[in-house]
Formats: C-alpha cells, structure tokens, sequence
C-alpha cells in the first residue's frame, strides 16, 4: 500500500474512534458483561485497527469489525492470564461459546446497546456525582482529566468516583438493561436529571471564575439529541428543548466585559436563532402528548421568552400560567419564587413582594441569595430602597458566584447614586 | 497522556518470599509488561535493584553531598516502575490494577507533566 492510502487508512481510524468508539463500547459491555473487560477490548481492537488498516484496507462495516475483533481479543487475553488466574479460562470458554453471533445481531439491538449504557451509567444505586462522571466518560468518551477540568475537581477524586461506580455495577449485578415499561419513567428521571446537571454545570458555574462552560452545555446538548433519537418521550423532548432555548441565549447572556446580563436587558438579536426554531418545535410537541412533565413546562415557559420580541411585549399571563402547573406537577421552593416574580411582572411589584417575603418567612429560601435579589429588585422598583439594599446585601453575602457577585454589586451602587 | 506507574513493595526484604515464588511472580511481571509491550501501552519499564543499593545525592550551596540508602526512609520501597501511554488516568488505573506487583505491594499512578496532549492513535506516525 502506498504512503498516501496508509495515511488515509490512519485518518480513517481516528475519524471511526470519534464516531464508533462509544457504540463499539456499548455492545462490547453487553457481549462481554463487564465495563473494564469490554474497554480494553476496545483499546485492543482500534490498536489492531491502526496495525491492519493501512496494510488491508478499511473493512466495508468498520463497527462490526471493531466490535468482533474486540470480542475475540478480550477472549485471547483472557485465556492467556488464564495460566495465573484459572477462573478466568472458565470466562473466556463461556464467553466464546455463547453470543458466537452477536457481532452479527441485528443493527436495532446495536443501537439499544447505546441506551442500555445510558440507563446503566444512570442507575439510580449509583451517587449521583459517580453517574455524571461515568456517563460522561462511558457515553460521551470524555477523559478522567477533562470531566475533572469542567468540575473544577482533581482527576483523582473523578477516577475513584468511576472506578467505585463500576465496581458497585459489578458486585449489585445491576443488569445491562433497558428498563421495563413500567420501570421506564423512574428510571428515566434519572438519565433526565443526568443530563441536565451536566448542562447546567457549563451553563452556569456553580462556583468560580467562569460563568459558561460551553463545551459541558454542548456534552449535554448532543446527549439529549441522542436520547431523543433512541427515546422519543415527551419529557426527553421537554429537555432537549429547555436545553436549547437556554443555550440560545449564551451570547446575550455576558457582556464584552464578562458581566452578567439580565433576560430582561440581553440584546435579542444575539439570540441563536436556529437553536430557539428547534427548541421551539420540540415544546410544540411536548406540551402536545397528555403526559407534560416538569422539563417540558420549563421549556415552556423558556419558549415563551423566546418569542417575545422585545422583553415588555414578553406575555406574563402565560409564564405564570406554565409556573402554577410547574408547582402542582413538580413543586418547589425555587418553583414558588419563579411564580412570584412573574407575577410581580404580571401585577406589579407590590403582589410580587408580599408573595417573596411570605416564601422568605417559611424559611426554605432563607440562604438562596436569588431570593434576596429578587426580593430587592421589587424593593427598588417599590421606591423601598433602605430594604433593596439590605436584600441586595444578604444576597451578596449568599453568593458563590462571580459573575452573580460582581452584578449585585453593581445593582448596589446604582442605588446609592 | 503518558503515566508512570511507580512500584512499592514492603521494605521487610525479600526474605518473605521464598525464591521459586518470587521466580514465579518475575515471570508473571515479565509476561504482563510484553503483554502491556503488544498492545501499545508500553513505553519503559524497568524493576530496580535494592534500596540498599541507593545512593541518595544533594546539591546545597554549591556543595555535593552524598547518603548512603534512599532518598525518603519509608515503610515501602520503590521497586520499578512502567511508564505507560493511556487514554486518561482511568485507562493508567485499570492497567494498574492488573500489574501482579499491585497484590502484594502497591502501585502509584502519576501523570507525566505533559506540554501538550498527543494524539494516541497517531503516535509514533
């Protein structure tokens, strides 16, 4: 073979790790049961790929070559460490006598193999902290290092969170599954939650320096379009919506200088108009089926400031209609504050006030400094400007923010002048 | 990202292991690290001989001095070490944890510092 296609084959490689890797993995886990076993098989297969590749040419079906190459090299090197640890020619003769064609099965079940991953990363036995970590490694091939770097962690304590998660996989036996019918809407809480703390945590830092992490928001974003591809449900749907609609304003969002912009003041033409025509579209057909879950009403509420051409002609009516539902179907304190601001909007800052200052008294919100932003911003507006700055204060002093931090300060000072 | 797997074993001598075993546990540790070798993991490695046999060297004020022994008297001595080539510190951990050394004493996995990432497929290209 020839330099040129040598080199081709080896672009070829790394063009099949970026797109396969992660389908290959997950029917390697199910072919072989076991996440360590079927990784390594993965390294031994594309190592095998860049040995016969440029010498043989690239096989017609790169993943099915992958994944059967990968199967008998995990079988090989099993019964080679056989000759120290006999347990383990017992595995390997188990292994090459059944699924003889599983290579081979069926594209459908190939595909189910990635949502079997998915649910598995996901499962609820595991912390929640060890599912953000192993879904973002084993789904989305992020290494040890980079999830660490995107939460602000040490690559150690994120490699002894994957390494225990997998570990507790094993000795639960917790199966390689996709959850039943009647199983499917708690489990699939739980990838949901997954996916969102995963976007949230680019899309606002919950402590630092940096207010966006992009390429988390992204991970998360590409994850949903994933899920939806292989589970269509409302609430997958609401989700990737939200996620849209939020990530369509991250321009808006910071000025030039890296300050926070409020929705009210972003500059709407810098809103992502591809991103909010697909999200869009997705709460369309969310809030459409009879089951509207909690994702989906904040999607739609999202999707309502997304309409909105300029932020006075943003219809109130409608947000605190989607925020009362949010706080039947899915209530929270932070559902009941949100409620309140938008009918402050809606009525004016005086309803707003008496509803923040009654949810402040029941003491849930006592140390969440947007409740004390929120309630100095109806003080400000009121003329009240004594309580705006104490409020404005206690929020400050609650924030871990930055970004937050550097915003009230200035909303601080515009009161004193 | 490059590793190095560093080796420790208790500092009570050899004399625990009878020598067939330790014979036994060499070969293992010889077919492991060509195991390590084939499949594209491997870069060095090498087992070291003694603590005993250590001299330990510092430089202070302009003047050389030197200690017999290792550098930090602990319980466990550095034994060898396999400076390995992996995805990420789990890819290190995991071809840690199979090394049969790790049975008996432990392995520590540090990252190299590394200027910039190299692309583990190309390598050696």
């Amino acid at each position: 073979m020839s330099g040129d296609s040598a080199e081709s084959a080896r672009g070829a490689v790394d063009a099949v790790y970026r797109s396969e890797s992660r389908r290959v993995l997950a029917t390697l886990i199910r072919l072989l049961g076991d996440f360590d076993l079927a990784e390594e098989a993965l390294h031994d297969a594309f190592t095998a790929a860049v040995e016969q590749w440029p010498r043989d040419g690239v096989p017609g079906n790169p993943r099915a070559w992958l994944v059967s190459t990968g199967r008998f090299k995990a079988i090989d090197a099993l019964r080679r460490r056989a000759r120290f640890d006999t347990s383990l020619a017992r595995l390997a003769e188990d292994l090459d006598a059944g699924a003889g064609d599983a290579a081979g099965a069926a594209g459908e079940d190939l595909e189910d193999d990635r949502l079997r991953l998915i649910f598995t990363c996901c499962h609820p036995a595991l912390p929640p902290e060890a599912q953000v970590a192993l879904t973002l490694r084993e789904v989305c091939g992020l290494t040890t290092e980079e999830i660490a770097r995107a939460f602000l962690t040490t690559a150690p304590t994120v490699a002894q969170r994957i390494v225990r998660a997998k570990r507790k996989i094993r000795d639960a036996r917790i199966p390689y599954r996709i959850p039943s019918r009647e199983d499917l809407p708690g489990r699939l809480d739980s990838v949901l939650r997954v996916l969102y703390l995963v976007f949230t945590e680019g899309y606002a830092a919950s402590s630092g320096p940096a207010l966006t992490r992009a390429d988390l928001s992204g991970e998360a974003i590409r994850l949903g379009r994933l899920l939806m591809a292989l589970l269509p449900e409302p609430e997958v749907a609401g989700l990737l919506a939200l996620m849209l609609l939020h990530e369509s304003r991250r321009a808006a969002r910071t000025s030039p200088a890296g300050e926070l912009v409020l929705l009210a003041d972003q500059e709407r033409s810098l809103w992502n108009r591809d991103q909010i025509a697909e999200g869009l579209a997705l709460v369309e057909r969310a809030l459409s089926s009879r089951r509207v879950g909690p994702y989906t009403l904040q999607a739609a509420i999202a999707a309502v400031h997304a309409e909105a051409p300029r932020a006075a002609a943003t219809n109130w009516d409608r947000i605190v209609g989607f925020y009362e539902v949010l706080a039947r179907v899915d209530p929270s304190p932070v559902v009941d504050l949100n409620l309140a601001v938008a009918i402050a909007m809606r009525d004016g800052p005086a309803a707003g006030l008496s509803l923040i200052d009654a949810l402040l008294a029941r003491g849930d919100l006592r140390t969440y400094p947007l409740a004390h932003a929120a309630r100095a911003d109806l003080c400000r507006r009121l003329g009240r400007t004594a309580e705006a700055r104490a409020s404005y204060e206690r929020a400050l002093v609650l924030t871990r923010q930055e970004t937050e931090r550097r915003f009230l300060q200035k909303r601080l000072a515009e009161l004193q002048s | 990202m490059r590793y190095v797997c560093l080796i420790y074993n208790e500092t009570t001598g050899p004399d625990t292991v009878s020598g067939g075993g330790r014979e036994a546990a060499a070969a293992e540790a010889l077919i492991y690290g060509e195991d390590l070798r084939r499949r594209g993991y491997l870069i060095a490695a090498e087992a070291l001989q003694s603590a005993r046999a250590a001299v330990t060297v510092r430089l202070r004020n302009g003047r050389a001095s030197t200690t017999e022994g290792p550098a930090a008297e602990t319980g466990e001595q550095l034994n060898g070490f396999v400076l390995i080539e992996a995805r990420d510190l789990n890819e290190a951990i995991q071809v840690a944890s199979k090394m049969p050394e790790a049975r008996v004493g432990s392995i520590e996995v540090r990252p190299i510092r590394e200027s910039h990432r190299a692309d583990r497929w190309l390598r050696g290209g």
